[in-house]
């Protein structure tokens, strides 16, 4: 039987919700029927509206779909505008202020504390400028991820970016997909390196040559059921297809219409593409595919490039984009690090501003939540370089700060077990202040992620971070589960969960104690990654020790029970939430 | 008036008549459960497996983690409130922080 969210998406979805949603806009909060919030809620995330957690009703988190995490010139400043005049909340976040953007682990923007009110000038604004919300979030195809410098990149075999964008706007608004049984995650990768992550994607294309009428070509060779949420992670599978650049699109069609009348649409704990896989097996899902979805023969796999993937393969090789590398044409990308992947809008509209003047304008978003700065004249790099925000943003940080990624968590999520952002940044800059990372390691990632959903994707980096409670002196504390050794390349490798509800507070000096460990029984030259996998389980939950340090943590207590975790009073009774257009509070109906 | 209860956000919470009520990140004690050997489990609230109605509590099966033993599981049938009052579908929810009986569900939240 099809759950309730099938239903409502039954009666309503896809691109008529907008009208809807213009209409409530113009009435104001109080026009949604109390008694239909559950159902405009879920049906608002296909324009990338997500409602934000309990205590913030009538605030929403906005999702900017960038394919590929491209923004063209002049788009970085609208998106700056937009967050400056309509994303600012009743407290400011302790470290990044009243607004900020943040850049995703899917190349995409989240503003928050958007109010709907506000919705109609602000479609319009990104609209104008070539940008938009739809598909952003909701059961459909979301934002194309790809190698974020697709088309600029010396280790490209094929551009992906003509790619990548083909699918973005093949399915942006096709009524044909738009209502799936779930997510729908593509990822597009054209380099030798791998950097497109299409190992934990719904449907990944892949570089691979192929021999076809005594010539070789280039293409892609095609995988599927990916994924990382609810402890069930799943790296894509091949389903034995090559498609040469201009059969992507109905590889896309054929694939995407097979999830839509096979998935599971009566359990969405089980809807997800990765559970089919697991149910068919890669063999039957090529035969319906052949059979039911496409019109033309599918080829059998080419010849990969995944021994060459260097991408966050645990070497030092190549961990990021951040940087400065030399383009095709002789200009150069230049990748910045951003903490946590957030930033204060003034800064946004700073660095907007700079990618104006000494490059083409365009930057572009990663997977690991930074921002490159793309066409930047050889000439005036240095220039560049001597920036003062570049001192903030650097391409050349701290291992420990390059390697952070942190999800939403509780500030705002309804799933997050824990705070995240703030504790990530405040994290990194004691492991850098307190920390010497052992000889030749210049890559290390540590991801935190507040919940089992996975979005700061814990289970692919050196030592992973998860959202758990525990109980300290015999009060609840916030607390986190580790795994150590995941990565990707041309064997990925899920981290192995190996200490478990540790208190938050104990993290930074359990990582402490873990690189000692690591420094004193290394082989010379070994990775760390190679350093966790040649041990067993029992070997490894004896390497560290938690412990507490000089580390301060301000966010031990549920600060899912507070409305809004850094104000100063933060009791659920205290949140001016919902609130009209204005941000005033909307007294209850009763009073 | 009829209750309406559904859990959303991959289980993130508990909707009873469109209004958020039960959240997940709370520690919940388990009595007479069967989740894991713990005679008391200390049971953090992952996300809600699944909702039903056992008129006139709500109850739900609840996936999380004894964080005592370790131990990960989904609980039998807890109820997480009662509808007080039927004819404006009223709803109070139980104090998580009271010891919860895990039992058997007697009627599903939607027809089977």
């Amino acid at each position: 039987m099809p759950t309730k969210v099938e239903n409502w998406k039954d009666e309503v979805y896809g691109a008529e919700i907008r009208e809807h949603l213009m209409e409530f806009a113009a009435e104001g909060w109080d026009a949604i029927p109390e008694d239909e919030h559950d159902a405009w809620f879920e049906r608002f995330k296909w324009w990338g509206l997500y409602h934000q957690r309990k205590g913030q009703e009538s605030y929403f988190m906005m999702r900017i779909g960038t394919p590929n995490g491209v923004l063209e010139p002049g788009q970085l400043q609208v998106v700056a505008e937009i967050a400056d005049e309509y994303a600012r909340g009743p407290v400011d976040n302790p470290e990044f202020g009243g607004a900020y953007c943040d850049w995703t682990t899917r190349q995409s923007i989240q503003l928050h504390w958007i109010k709907i009110e506000d919705i109609p000038e602000i479609f319009e604004k990104l609209e104008a400028n070539g940008l938009g919300t739809q598909q952003a979030c909701g059961d459909s195809w979301r934002n194309i991820v790809g190698c974020p410098v697709a088309g600029k990149d010396k280790h490209e075999h094929i551009d992906a970016w003509p790619v990548a964008e083909e699918l973005h706007e093949t399915f942006k608004g096709n009524d044909d997909y738009a209502n799936l049984p779930r997510k729908w995650k593509v990822a597009v990768t054209g380099c030798d390196q791998g950097c497109g992550q299409g190992d934990i994607n719904d449907l990944a294309y892949e570089p691979a040559e192929k021999e076809v009428d005594g010539e070789t070509k280039l293409g892609f060779n095609i995988r599927v059921g990916g994924g990382l949420s609810r402890k069930e992670p799943r790296f894509s599978r091949s389903i034995d297809v090559w498609v040469p650049p201009e059969r992507a699109a109905d590889i896309g069609h054929g694939m995407s219409a097979l999830f839509r009348e096979y998935g599971d649409r009566d359990d969405r704990f089980n809807a997800r593409i990765k559970f089919l896989v697991d149910e068919w097996g890669t063999e039957k899902m090529r035969d319906v595919l052949q059979e039911e979805f496409v019109d033309f023969e599918l080829q059998t796999a080419g010849e990969n490039m995944r021994d060459q993937y260097t991408y966050n393969a645990g070497g030092q090789e190549h961990g990021d984009h951040v940087g400065v590398h030399e383009q095709p044409d002789g200009n150069y990308y230049v990748g910045l690090d951003v903490l946590v992947g957030r930033m204060g809008v003034d800064d946004v509209s700073e660095l907007a501003e700079l990618a104006d003047e000494y490059g083409s304008g365009e930057v572009r978003l990663t997977q690991r939540q930074n921002i490159i700065v793309t066409d930047v004249d050889s000439d005036r790099l240095d220039e560049f370089l001597d920036e003062p925000l570049l001192e903030t943003y650097s391409p050349d940080p701290h291992p420990f700060m390059r390697g952070s990624i942190a999800c939403t968590g509780t500030e705002f999520c309804s799933l997050s077990i824990v705070e995240t952002k703030n504790r990530q940044v405040r994290y990194a800059r004691w492991l850098k202040d307190n920390v010497e990372l052992p000889e030749g390691v210049t890559d290390f990632h540590i991801h935190l992620s507040g919940c089992t959903a996975s979005c700061a994707q814990p289970q692919i980096a050196d030592i992973s971070l998860r959202g758990m409670k525990t109980r300290k002196d015999g009060d609840p504390v916030e607390a986190l589960d580790i795994g150590l050794g995941g990565g990707l390349g041309e064997n990925p490798n899920f981290a192995d969960w190996v200490e478990m509800r540790v208190p938050a507070d104990e993290v930074p000096g359990y990582i402490r104690n873990l690189l000692a460990t690591f420094e004193a029984e290394r082989e010379p030259g070994q990775t760390f990654r190679e350093f966790i996998a040649e041990r067993d389980e029992e070997t490894l939950q004896d390497l560290a020790e938690a412990e507490e340090t000089d580390y301060e943590d301000p966010y031990m207590h549920n600060t899912k029970m507070t409305w809004y975790p850094y104000a100063d009073e933060d009791d659920m009774g205290d949140s001016p939430a919902p609130t009209d257009g204005d941000g005033e509070s909307i007294a209850p109906a009763d009073d | 008036m009829t209750t309406d209860v559904h859990q959303l956000d991959d289980g993130a919470w508990i909707s009873v008549n469109d209004e958020r009520r039960i959240n997940v990140s709370d520690l919940w004690l388990l009595a007479r459960h069967d989740v894991c050997d713990c005679h008391m489990a200390d049971f953090l609230v992952e996300g809600f497996a699944e909702v039903g109605v056992d008129h006139p509590d709500i109850q739900a099966r609840v996936a999380g983690r004894c964080i005592t033993c370790g131990t990960e599981g989904v609980t039998g049938w807890v109820t997480v409130g009662r509808v007080i009052d039927p004819e404006s579908g009223e709803f109070s929810a139980v104090d998580t922080t009271s010891i919860h009986v895990p039992d058997r569900r007697r009627r599903l939240a939607r027809p089977e």
